[in-house]
């Protein structure tokens, strides 16, 4: 009797799932990006400000790179070179100290005010004065918040002249302009939404410089404008109808905030987005096998490293620093851990980068290692730890070479942790060893060799926390030299001294160069014109069409 | 007569008690909040991040990384920042997300009714179908639909979500094109739509935007079905506890011999006092989801309170880890208290005392 009464619920409760399944697939669902539109699917969650002034991380920067000009350009077709974005041409003074850009004709901002020669001086004051996390860049050349109007000015309404503290090297000073921190803000603009501020000990100056409006906004003369961005979703840009090299072919771009490989692979294969940014290799294979489809990938100016502090007895050894360097098996990840994200690569430099060499004199070879370690007298081996992040493919290339290490008798203990956590710990010099990496500021070799080779103070109370000083690593007449390659003007024997550098620290520094990240991504193979730069910032969208 | 005069004094000695109860409730209310502030705060500063390092960067210089630990209060001991804070606090300033750079209320008034939105629907679909599935499940103990009601709720509860999520939407977005991904909302409306209150179905049913209410439909349904799926494992076999205990009951066999049929005993008897712990089961169940599903919020790029916290989190931003915690605190109290009201409307026995 029980039956027939729950019979019947049943039968309500199956008929319901039933028109519930009717209406889920009743709907049309013709997915497709708008033809107007460029979508990307993108890991935008480390962005924090958009402001050119103000923002340092790698999502951001592509968007300024799309949303700015600059006064001069990474040649993409020779990334040792730059030319001119808004600047025509340039005259550098005879004692190497000025340089005197004159400004293309009928310039104009997104906004449609002029673009002068003023709003260059304006933007690098503003850049030097808020004293935020790209600062520095400019720093280089000894401008201070007290000087910077004196040595960053507007001659006249096209021509604009800096006066750097030091016969820098011509490459080293056109290279930092080509740094997003460079971008060229609306003067007018920004001081409209500029926010009064009371100064301090900290911040001597009685304004804001529209810092808190332009983290969402943008006041560029770039091929995009921002119109929004919102945390963890969203990047929506709009082409600038007043932009004055070739416009964009299409209206807007969005970088939709997605986080994960499969996800994305699902929607870029579904249509619901345009470009996949962050694959990993299995989705990769997918890709590849689906001929609607298409990969591309490009170098990028990051270097992952394992090193060694030098405040460990066993690990200052320099036998043991060149055994651990044929301790790691380079063929086997690169085959696998890093495959379609890295390419092996053992000196501090990018490929690139002007000086950069691709030599490769390691290779896993344990006999030697012990040979090695037999003549530090450690030839029974001996145990260290190492300060891990959680993440791939960090993790798995720490455990590789723990295997590898095992088979020379060096018991390897990984500690792993958060992200922000090893570096606190790394930071402070208390790890043995470390697995990171390292990406170029800006497309300069000083970049990495001021980090690499550079320490002019070792004790633990130095300021300057090079990588150098992380490790506790004293390059002694290194760090003399990377000196003086950053004031060699010609650029030829510029290269060669970092070449020479790098040499060096390939023999006896306490760095083990692993690879350098390659940025892959896959997108739909209707669109024209998509290319990945050598940076984030010169990924532009500009170029690409459906 | 005499019964309405000795009702007089009950009636004072009741409301005596009622505002002795809301004293107490209020003490248990001002201590859980200070005791999980300081239980947040205390953690967030022991964690071995040093926060300034999120705010500027590894590459900032050592004289930008001293500046900006003296502006952030960083370098006074410990109990004065707590002091600060709870000062900050109470006045309801949360402080400024490092990560957004917005003030962290705002934050959490952008992300919340997306979560709360995708909770709503979890927890409607997991108690709509799991409380039918149990009550099923207990009344034929035994039987193949009890047994498959069990695979159903073990299945729910013991496969990580991650994995079905991802799983899920291999099938029903990719295969069959059932449902919209990624997000809330297709790129086309999503800039064109501006919500009210931020839960985008009833926002858009409001402004009688039907395409728009349509495609936010197509985008809840399958993240929302899976949090229901993995709620209604639990509801579900709750359920099915709660029915046999009172399917036992004297009260049932009374019913029997009285001659009501089976299912109005099943449902309206049985289930009506089964519904009183099941409230606290539904409740506790959608307070959980509504303290951000991490994970299906990840997959499903839906940018909710989970995500914000977890990524807040992981770049110790403490400021908004803490207001998040605390608003996600307060929520899980009210609901608690909600829970307390319906148990009074439900259960009559708890209204006399």
């Amino acid at each position: 009797m029980t039956m027939p009464i729950l019979g019947k619920h049943l039968r309500y409760l199956s008929a319901g799932a039933a028109m519930a399944a009717f209406v889920i697939c009743a709907g049309p669902s013709f997915a497709a990006t708008p033809a107007d539109t460029l979508v990307e699917g993108f890991a935008i969650d480390d962005i924090i400000s958009l402001d050119p002034g103000e923002a340092f991380e790698l999502s951001a920067a592509e968007v300024t790179g799309n949303s700015y000009s600059l006064l001069v350009r990474l040649n993409l077709d020779d990334t040792t070179q730059v030319t001119g974005d808004i600047a025509d041409s340039w005259t550098i003074s005879d004692d190497g100290l000025t340089y005197t850009f004159k400004l293309k004709p009928g310039l104009k901002f997104a906004s449609g005010n002029p673009l002068t020669a003023e709003d260059v001086a304006f933007s690098v004051e503003r850049l030097i004065k808020m004293d935020k996390s790209p600062a520095f860049l400019f720093g280089q050349f000894g401008l201070t918040g007290d000087n910077v109007t004196d040595k960053a000015k507007a001659i006249d309404a096209s021509t604009f002249a800096l006066t750097v503290d030091k016969p820098y090297a011509t490459s080293f000073v056109l290279n930092v302009l080509s740094s997003t921190a460079g971008a060229v803000l609306d003067k007018k603009l920004v001081l409209e939404h500029a926010k009064a501020v009371t100064p301090s000990d900290e911040y001597k100056w009685d304004t804001d410089f529209g810092n808190d409006w332009l983290k969402t906004n943008s006041a560029g003369s770039g091929p995009f404008k921002v119109v929004t961005w919102k945390a963890n979703e969203a990047v929506v840009l709009e082409r600038n109808d007043d932009y004055f090299g070739t416009p964009a072919s299409l209206k807007r771009v969005i970088y939709r905030h997605m986080k994960e490989s499969t996800g994305q692979r699902l929607a870029l294969e579904n249509g619901d987005i345009d470009i996949a940014r962050n694959l990993e290799p299995g989705d990769l294979d997918a890709v590849a096998a689906n001929a609607d489809l298409a990969a591309i990938s490009a170098p990028k100016g990051t270097v992952y490293y394992i090193s060694l502090n030098q405040k460990n007895p066993n690990l200052a050894k320099p036998e043991v620093i060149q055994a651990f360097k044929y301790l790691v098996d380079y063929d086997a990840i690169g085959a696998t851990l890093i495959k379609g994200i890295g390419d092996i690569h053992q000196s501090f430099l990018p490929k690139g980068q002007l000086g950069a060499i691709d030599d490769k004199p390691y290779k896993f070879d344990v006999a030697k290692a012990k040979e090695l370690l037999a003549k530090a007298g450690l030839a029974d081996g001996f145990a260290v730890t190492m300060d891990t992040r959680n993440i791939q493919p960090i993790t798995g290339i720490a455990e590789n070479f723990q295997q590898t290490l095992g088979e020379a008798g060096v018991k390897l203990e990984i500690i792993p942790g958060d992200g922000k956590q090893t570096l606190t710990k790394y930071r402070a010099r208390q790890h043995d060893m470390y697995i990171g990496q390292w990406g170029s500021d800006y497309f300069d070799p000083n970049s990495n060799a001021d980090t690499f080779t550079a320490n002019p103070d070792n004790s633990d109370e130095g300021k300057t926390k090079t990588l150098a000083w992380r490790n506790a690593w004293d390059p002694k007449e290194l760090d003399a030299k990377t000196k003086a390659a950053l004031l060699e003007k010609d650029t030829a024997k510029r290269g060669a001294m970092y070449e020479d550098l790098q040499r060096k620290v390939l023999e006896s520094g306490p760095f083990v160069v692993i690879f350098q990240q390659i940025e892959v991504a896959a997108y739909s193979a209707k669109l024209k014109g998509f290319r990945l730069g050598p940076s984030y910032d010169t990924n532009l969208v500009a170029p690409i069409s459906k | 007569m005499t019964a309405i005069e000795a009702s007089k004094p009950a009636r004072r000695r009741r409301a005596r008690g009622l505002a002795v109860n809301f004293g107490r409730f209020a003490i248990m209310l001002a201590t859980t909040v200070l005791g999980l502030l300081a239980v947040t705060f205390f953690i967030g500063r022991v964690v071995p991040i040093d926060p300034v390092l999120a705010i500027v960067g590894d590459r900032a210089p050592a004289a930008v990384v001293e500046r900006v630990r003296e502006q952030m209060g960083f370098n006074l001991p410990l109990w004065q920042q707590f002091v600060v804070y709870l000062r900050q606090a109470l006045t309801g300033d949360f402080g400024v997300s490092v990560l957004t750079t917005n003030p962290v209320m705002d934050d959490i008034l952008r992300v919340f009714p997306a979560t709360l939105e995708l909770a709503t629907v979890g927890t409607l679909i997991g108690a709509g179908l799991g409380v039918p599935l149990g009550v099923v499940a207990a009344v034929r103990r035994g039987s193949i639909a009890d047994q498959i009601a069990r695979v159903i709720g073990l299945i729910g509860y013991s496969v990580p979500i991650f994995w079905l999520a991802l799983l899920s939407l291999l099938l029903f977005y990719a295969k069959l094109k059932w449902v919209a991904y990624p997000g809330r909302l297709d790129v086309a409306y999503e800039y064109t739509f501006t919500p009210i209150t931020g839960l985008y179905l009833v926002d858009a049913a409001w402004t009688r935007q039907w395409d728009v209410l349509w495609d936010a439909f197509r985008h809840i349904i399958l993240p929302g079905a899976l949090l229901g799926y993995f709620s209604l494992a639990y509801i579900s076999r709750m359920t099915r506890s709660f029915m046999l205990n009172e399917l036992g009951q004297e009260y049932v066999v009374a019913a029997r011999a009285k001659g009501l049929s089976e299912g109005r005993i099943v449902w309206f008897h049985a289930l009506r006092n089964a519904a009183v712990p099941l409230v606290t089961v539904i409740a506790l169940s959608y307070a959980g989801l509504l303290e951000g599903a991490v994970l299906t919020e990840t997959v499903f790029s839906w940018p909710g309170i989970g995500l914000y916290i977890t990524n807040s989190l992981q770049n110790a931003d403490m400021n908004a880890v803490l207001g998040g915690t605390i608003v996600i605190g307060s929520v899980f109290i009210a609901i608690n208290l909600f829970s307390d009201l319906l148990y009074r409307l439900l259960d009559p026995r708890t209204r006399a005392r």
